[in-house]
């Protein structure tokens, strides 16, 4: 589904990413680590097509087609979805006709029609109560006034609404308690499907609980110095990242 | 001839027409001078720096509407505020439409300026507030030197006024060219409540210069709602000169909503005679093409224990400009005042311009008073967040501006207004606005 070919990606001429790696396939779970400033979040948002990140080499392949020149709704037209670490508060638009916007414009770049009124309805009732989230809180302005844990629930509601193929999840587990960590982990967990696929970006292995990887992949430095599978996270857990930072250093 | 010397010399024509032996008449005499001595503003003045009102003064316009002109209420409908009960006030060229309009005498005066000036049952009012807190410019000289249509609204104390009044001046083109000098006056004494919607509509591709006075009185713990629709055509031109006259615990607000014409200017003054008063300003501007919106306010703090509130929002497009000029003065008496003031405005298109100027003159030491200007464009991580959930560019961008000005509506009152200011707004902005949860 999503090949990454030795991405180069920088921000006003600073390099980040210096090389990346990635095969994720339909089906599958990855698990992105890595410490702070490794570049973990600039790679989400260079596949997610923000502009302010320059891909100097390499390529970005969603199902077999190069999405690099790609602006960032078209990516989402074709099915790639990213859960923000920081979700951005836009005052006056509500959740609801947020959701409404972006479901009947993703539909007409697919030549359908809007999407009637009563389905619409039904589609946010579903999902909402996938995700425990109030009726009340579809009215109110996007991210405005959210508590952290409401914000990333919020995301994966637009996760549930939209249905994407790849779906990258940015430290999605920070800021969560024990229970929206639960009531998230389990949206994931419900809209998983043989033919989509999961990124999850984190610093900790406690959102792997939940969600369990197929792959787990250690970012530093703006390459992936080392891959396996969920026993890598638990390994991290327990020993931080130094380890791996003498490793790849030595 | 230019404009001006018309004016003059049809002054004259005016007062054969009136009845001269009346206290309107000395002031209509003494406003003529005013008017012939300051003539029309120029971009010398201060207050008018950033609007040149050259490019309208040109025309050769009529100054008496001649024809009595008929219109046909299912061809007028959409400018009004239909889906409620209201009353009306409607003038087509300057002229009083009995047909469109619903007036009462029924315990509230909702009638006409020309029968509050030559009735002697008015003639206490009209000597007690006629011109009293009007300014002595130019313009609003003009207007007061050529006063004698309009609506005139009385409400005596303790009446809640449940039906909103709407005040309508159409214009049809009959007159190649024409100016309008509208004159209202409104009076609600102690504890009553009234709402007011105000428009002024061109049904023409003429040239229509509006030259607009209205005076308003809250009395004491009075409260009125005033809403003004600009909405008008590429060729309509708007002076609105707004004078409000406040007493001790009184609320006053003022909705403008200026989405078009060529060149429009609100001259919005607020006097606090009283303490413990609430003023509040508020306005929504979306303009493109040549548009020119001028908002000149001034709130005058001159007694302790008092608030206003402007917040203006401003969306600018193609070749458009504006200007916001916001004076807030308070006296050295006026202490624990509490005044705010924002404008904030987003330049959608380069070629696009506003010059906004906050003029604070504070005598008072224990006030507390704040003012903030911002001119800018969308904010960037938010349309990326848009577009990633597949909300191409301009789609997000436009659902961005209607975020932006729309939470100005909140301070809206009636349902019907607030529901149909969205609706332009949604419209002005190209959004798709359909069901809410």
């Amino acid at each position: 589904m999503l090949k990454i070919n030795n991405l180069h990606a920088s921000v006003e001429d600073k390099g980040i990413l210096r090389g990346i790696n990635l095969e994720v396939k339909a089906g599958e779970v990855h698990a992105i680590m890595g410490p702070n400033g490794s570049g973990k979040s600039t790679l989400a948002s260079v596949v997610a097509g923000k502009e302010e990140y320059e891909v100097t080499k390499g390529e970005i392949l969603f199902e077999n087609e190069n999405i690099d020149e790609l602006a960032a709704e078209e990516r989402a037209h074709k099915g790639v979805f990213l859960s923000f670490q920081y979700p951005v508060e836009i005052p006056g638009v509500s959740v609801t006709n947020f959701m409404k916007t972006a479901i009947n414009e993703t539909r007409k770049a697919k030549g359908l029609a809007d999407m009637p009124a009563k389905d619409m309805l039904k589609l946010i009732r579903e999902k909402s109560e996938l995700l425990e989230i109030d009726r009340k809180f579809l009215s109110r302005s996007l991210n405005e006034g959210f508590s952290g844990g409401e914000k990333k629930r919020n995301e994966i509601f637009q996760m549930a609404m939209l249905e994407p193929k790849l779906a990258i999840l940015d430290e999605t587990d920070s800021g969560l308690d024990i229970d929206a960590l639960r009531i998230v982990a389990n949206g994931v967990n419900k809209l998983k499907s043989k033919n989509n696929a999961v990124i999850v970006i984190t610093h900790y292995q406690r959102l792997l609980e939940h969600i369990v990887p197929d792959f787990v992949h250690v970012l530093y430095n703006g390459r992936i110095v080392k891959s396996g599978t969920k026993e890598l996270a638990h390994e991290l857990e327990e020993k931080g990242y130094d380890w791996i930072k003498e490793e790849v250093n030595a | 001839m230019d404009l001006k010397e018309k004016l003059l010399s049809s002054f004259l024509v005016f007062e054969n027409r009136t009845e001269i032996d009346t206290p309107v008449h000395d002031i209509r005499s003494e406003a003529i001078k005013t008017f012939e001595q300051n003539g029309f503003p120029s971009k010398k003045e201060e207050d008018w720096k950033y609007t040149s009102l050259n490019s309208i003064l040109k025309h050769d316009y009529s100054i008496f509407p001649n024809q009595e002109n008929a219109l046909e209420y299912k061809d007028v409908k959409q400018y009004f505020i239909h889906d409620i009960d209201t009353y009306k006030i409607i003038f087509i060229d300057g002229k009083y439409s009995s047909h469109l309009s619903q007036t009462t005498h029924d315990g509230i005066d909702v009638c006409l300026m020309s029968a509050a000036l030559t009735k002697t049952k008015y003639r206490i009012l009209i000597e007690n507030y006629f011109n009293k807190t009007a300014a002595k410019d130019g313009l609003t000289s003009l207007n007061t030197a050529f006063s004698s249509e309009g609506a005139y609204i009385h409400i005596p104390k303790n009446k809640l006024v449940e039906k909103p009044i709407q005040i309508i001046h159409f214009s049809t083109g009959n007159e190649s060219a024409m100016m309008l000098q509208p004159r209202n006056l409104i009076v609600v004494d102690e504890n009553s409540h009234v709402q007011i919607i105000e428009r002024h509509q061109s049904l023409t591709d003429n040239p229509i210069l509006t030259n607009s006075v209205t005076e308003i009185f809250a009395n004491k713990r009075a409260i009125v709602d005033y809403y003004k629709v600009q909405n008008d055509n590429l060729n309509a031109s708007l002076i609105d000169n707004t004078f409000i006259k406040q007493k001790q615990e009184s609320h006053c607000s003022v909705h403008t909503f200026s989405f078009g014409g060529k060149l429009t200017r609100n001259n919005l003054n607020f006097y606090q005679h009283g303490e413990r008063i609430d003023s509040t300003l508020k306005g929504i501007t979306i303009i493109g093409k040549k548009q020119h919106v001028d908002h000149n306010t001034l709130v005058h703090h001159i007694e302790p224990n008092c608030e206003s509130h402007q917040d203006y929002k401003g969306v600018y497009d193609d070749n458009a400009t504006g200007v916001f000029n916001g004076k807030v003065v308070v006296d050295k008496e006026a202490q624990k005042t509490n005044a705010f003031q924002a404008n904030n405005n987003i330049l959608v298109s380069d070629k696009a311009s506003i010059n906004t100027k906050p003029q604070l003159e504070i005598f008072a030491d224990d006030v507390k008073c704040s003012h903030g200007c911002t001119i800018g464009q969308l904010d960037e991580s938010a349309l990326f967040y848009m577009r990633s959930r597949g909300i191409p560019v301009k789609e997000a961008k436009a659902l961005m501006m209607y975020a932006f000005t729309n939470n100005v509506l909140s301070s809206v009152k009636i349902p019907e207004m607030k529901q149909r200011i969205n609706k332009l707004i949604a419209k002005k902005l190209n959004v798709n606005i359909g069901f809410d949860l």
